[in-house]
């Protein structure tokens, strides 16, 4: 269970290398999304076409981003399930502001601040009270649509600025969207802080053991909140992206979401129960997690039935390495 | 007195009864008996399914993936009776449960065979099992004409003057309180989640326990499809979409701890009726429906910080100070 604050048992790792095994799991991932790409360009002639893939970015950069910072977040033993509410208030937020004749810089800073605010009240709520964030979240998540809700009830925002479309719409150079180069800036970005600073390095220790962190002189709170501040700040980059892509905002958008996100992190390698996971992981979960979609979109698969495969990826992804080892202790002994 | 309001059973009890006082000063129909036995005919659903929840949660697992088991075994149940109305109902109750168990053992044996955290199977699962749902019904509803009256009216009909949905209630509860306070199972399952070293210890098998946990989830789960599908008389792949929520906070607001081993039968009840009673409350005082969602996230964090107040461990924490500055 994650986001106990009690002791728990820590995984047994030092049985093989950790940098191997990480590498095997990317060569799994690359593996999958391989076959899926092969199979999905077998299956329809219309899915390899520069403007195809550039559609299909569109299936998983706005969850992707949110991913990266969740990433952080459970490899740090904590988890936050409001993100996609968080996505709903601040878009609320957002076309209330048009309704008062905001402009696109102005949108987008109250999309952004009402990210980060959400995210330092659940920060609050987890590092200073000391509560379980997955209840916390579950608590927060009800809230913050909750109040989408009262703001909105059964209408819709519309009438956004043209400017403001661009965010969700727009392409910056040939079928290079707007969306992807976020995307590819945010990767780099989470990649540099979790892999090559200290910080990231800290959030590795948090997660492996947050009794011998703060011993070892790591502000396991601080660092928290700092994870809580940034995961509500990406579900407000989500927010913008999502908002100007669609032209309307209801209480209901983005619904489910934080299901995904996570089934996206966790088929990315991230221990659900913190200490190990990568960038490069989720990265490739989430052009997993688009080309599935995508490719039974276009065989015309309803999208209830892709939530199958990727749930069924879900598991099977993670119980296969499990059986795996099994069987090849089996054999050795 | 003093010891009485030790038990979060009592204060939830007394957060129930201030609730509805304060109502009552407004609207003093809503306090009669009639209205309350009503409001508990309504939550009768969300009770049973968060003793389910109950069970998982206290051997350190988590169920997300009940509200999708509930919506395929419901869907099973209104399709076979649709196509076969002479099926009867307690046989058809027995295939609900069995379908549900059947789905919940699935997902107990990833636990407890691959050793794969509860929450990821279960997210997993809750996929799945509503899109199976999708498949099995080909996106089709089965609406109120293509259901038999029993199966409509079974729930429905009152014996000794209460409806039979509060009776299956009473039962499950009364069940559920002999199988977590007086059996074998039921002490394995808090033991389990207390301290699952020392449960081993003990000789108590922690992984078949969570299993069991899961199978007895599964049932409640596909017990609610079929009491679910009749209640609201609709089967479609959207029915209860997200409730696997509404159920964890229920017991969260009952006081089990989702950090294991902590937690009542009469908690997980009373935290259920709290929530039914501010959704049938809201209504009445005026407030738009859309005011529930924010008010039950509200009382969830209440409830979390009260909760975390009585049960923090008494151990020590050194370099409190440096932490907070």
């Amino acid at each position: 269970m994650t986001g106990t604050p009690a002791p728990r048992r820590i995984p047994y790792r030092l049985d093989r290398p950790l940098t191997s095994a990480v590498f095997s799991w990317e060569a799994l991932l690359v593996a999958v999304a391989a076959a899926i790409f092969v199979a999905n360009s077998l299956a329809s002639p219309y899915f390899l076409d520069p403007w195809s893939l550039s559609d299909l970015t569109f299936n998983f950069t706005e969850k992707a981003i949110v991913a990266f910072a969740m990433a952080l977040l459970i490899i740090a033993g904590e988890i936050d399930l409001s993100v996609a509410a968080i996505i709903a208030l601040a878009s609320t937020l957002m076309g209330m502001a048009v309704q008062a004749g905001v402009g696109t810089p102005g949108l987008v800073a109250i999309g952004l601040a009402a990210g980060l605010a959400c995210g330092a009240f659940n920060g609050f709520l987890v590092t200073r009270l000391g509560l379980p964030s997955i209840v916390v979240t579950i608590g927060t998540m009800t809230l913050y649509r909750g109040i989408a809700f009262i703001i909105l009830g059964d209408q819709a925002y519309k009438g956004y600025p043209e400017s403001f479309a661009f965010f969700g719409q727009g392409y910056v150079w040939w079928v290079v969207s707007f969306e992807l180069v976020l995307f590819t800036v945010f990767a780099v970005a989470y990649w540099v802080l979790l892999h090559r600073t200290s910080f990231g390095r800290r959030v590795f220790a948090i997660g492996n053991n947050p009794v011998a962190a703060r011993f070892s002189g790591v502000r396991v709170e601080r660092i928290k909140f700092v994870l809580f501040c940034l995961t509500g700040l990406m579900s407000g980059f989500a927010a913008v992206l999502i908002t100007s892509r669609l032209g309307s905002t209801r209480p209901s958008i983005a619904q489910g979401y934080e299901l995904e996100i996570i089934t996206m992190v966790v088929l990315g390698g991230v221990n659900i129960l913190g200490g190990s996971g990568s960038i490069l992981g989720v990265v490739l979960a989430a052009l997993i997690m688009g080309l599935v979609t995508f490719g039974l979109g276009l065989l015309n698969v309803p999208g209830i039935v892709m939530s199958i495969f990727v749930g069924l990826l879900l598991i099977v992804v993670i119980a296969l390495p499990i059986i795996w080892r099994r069987v090849a202790r089996v054999r050795v002994a | 007195m003093r010891g009485l309001l030790k038990y979060r059973e009592a204060w939830l009890l007394l957060a129930i009864a201030v609730v509805i006082g304060l109502i009552s000063t407004r609207f003093p129909a809503f306090a009669r008996p009639g209205n309350l036995a009503q409001v508990f005919n309504d939550t009768s659903i969300l009770m049973i399914l968060a003793l389910g929840q109950m069970a998982v949660i206290l051997t350190r697992g988590i169920d997300l993936s009940m509200a999708s088991n509930l919506c395929f075994t419901g869907m099973v149940a209104a399709m076979l009776n649709a196509a076969h109305p002479g099926i009867p109902i307690p046989m058809l109750i027995v295939i609900a449960l069995a379908v549900g168990l059947a789905l919940g053992a699935v997902n107990g044996l990833l636990v407890w065979r691959l050793n794969i955290p509860s929450i990821v199977v279960t997210l997993g699962t809750l996929t799945i099992y509503r899109g199976a749902t999708f498949v099995l019904s080909g996106g089709a509803w089965v609406n109120a004409d293509k259901m038999s009256p029993a199966f409509i009216g079974f729930q429905r009909a009152a014996f000794l003057g209460v409806p039979v949905l509060s009776w299956i209630a009473f039962g499950v509860i009364a069940l559920f309180f002999v199988l977590m306070t007086r059996t074998p199972l039921g002490r394995s399952i808090h033991a389990a989640g207390v301290n699952p070293t020392a449960a081993v210890y003990t000789g108590i098998d922690v992984g078949r326990t969570q299993f069991l946990a899961f199978c007895i989830s599964g049932m409640i789960s596909g017990l609610c499809g079929y009491l679910w599908i009749s209640r609201y008389v609709i089967a479609s792949v959207e029915v209860a979409n997200g409730y696997e929520l509404n159920i964890i906070a229920a017991c969260v607001i009952g006081g089990v701890s989702i950090a294991g081993g902590i937690g009542s039968v009469g908690g997980a009840v009373l935290g259920a009726l709290f929530l039914g009673i501010i959704a049938n409350a809201l209504p009445v005082i005026n407030i738009s429906p859309f005011w529930q969602m924010a008010i039950s996230g509200t009382a969830i964090i209440l409830a979390v910080v009260l909760n975390a107040r009585g049960e923090r461990r008494q151990g020590r924490i050194i370099l409190r100070k440096a932490e907070a500055t």
